[in-house]
């Protein structure tokens, strides 16, 4: 199932990249992504974790909110680094998380660092170190909206 | 129509370019490691999303653009796992952040 899936995506991602549609450069397509399939297995790594298809329909209900939180704090750090007087107060806090899974946690973490003014800087079971580049920062991200968004996009509920 | 898409698409080059270098600047006036990290996530995110955004409406429906596409998706899942490890390296070797609260419970790593 995931071999299968797996196969498929990497044979759509050569036919995008590469553009020619001959049958010997097809040909070779599927040889190879059936080979990187083959060697994927025999190293283990063909599993949920390293090909999540199961969330495949919900990332394009959280990846827009995403993008959509990505921008808004992109535009308040770029005003903070304009404003003369640079007011920023840094400061590190703990921010529990919700998911059960590590994929869970992980996308919760690098949602935190792709958001301009938060980084998450040590992972935990439970809990992820954050350094915020305002108070106002860390204080939204301790709301939890990102952190229930991000336990519904892994499918907790 | 035409004129349309390529004025939207020019905006978006333009306001790119003019937020890669407000996470330059940025990079500049911050005082220390962490705080200036922050400013180069601008660069990351909204000013090569735009660029590319602008790049992919100049490019129309061709696989350029899906190329462009998947370019974007890369920045978005290589850039935090690389902040991410700066960060981590450098709290782990021992550098302090700049913090605006000294002693309080939360600022102890």
């Amino acid at each position: 199932m995931y071999a299968l899936s797996s196969a498929l995506v990497l044979y759509a991602f050569w036919l995008l990249l590469s553009g020619y549609f001959t049958a010997f450069l097809m040909t070779a397509g599927a040889v190879s992504a059936i080979a990187v399939v083959a060697l994927a297995r025999r190293m283990d790594l063909v599993d949920h974790e390293g090909h999540p298809i199961h969330l495949g329909w919900r990332a394009l209900t959280y990846w827009p909110w995403l993008i959509i939180e990505i921008v808004k704090s992109a535009w308040d750090v770029s005003k903070i680094i304009l404003n003369p007087r640079l007011p920023i107060s840094p400061n590190l806090v703990r921010v529990k998380t919700s998911q059960k899974t590590t994929v869970g946690v992980v996308t919760y973490a690098n949602s935190i660092t792709l958001t301009p003014g938060t980084i998450s800087v040590d992972v935990k079971r439970g809990e992820i170190l954050v350094h915020a580049l305002t108070r106002e920062g860390a204080a939204g991200l301790e709301q939890g909206e990102m952190d229930r968004r991000v336990t519904r996009f892994e499918g907790g509920h | 129509m035409n004129l349309v898409v390529d004025i939207v698409s020019w905006a978006c080059l333009v306001s790119g370019g003019i937020f890669c270098a407000i996470g330059g600047l940025g990079l500049v006036r911050m005082p220390d490691f962490y705080t200036r990290m922050h400013a180069a996530s601008v660069t990351d995110t909204l000013g090569a999303g735009l660029i590319l955004f602008g790049l992919i409406l100049q490019a129309g429906l061709t696989l350029i653009a899906v190329k462009l596409l998947i370019i974007g998706l890369l920045i978005l899942f290589t850039s935090p796992a690389a902040t991410h490890a700066l960060a981590k390296a450098a709290l782990t070797r021992g550098l302090k952040p700049l913090l605006v609260e000294e002693g309080s419970p939360s600022s102890k790593p």
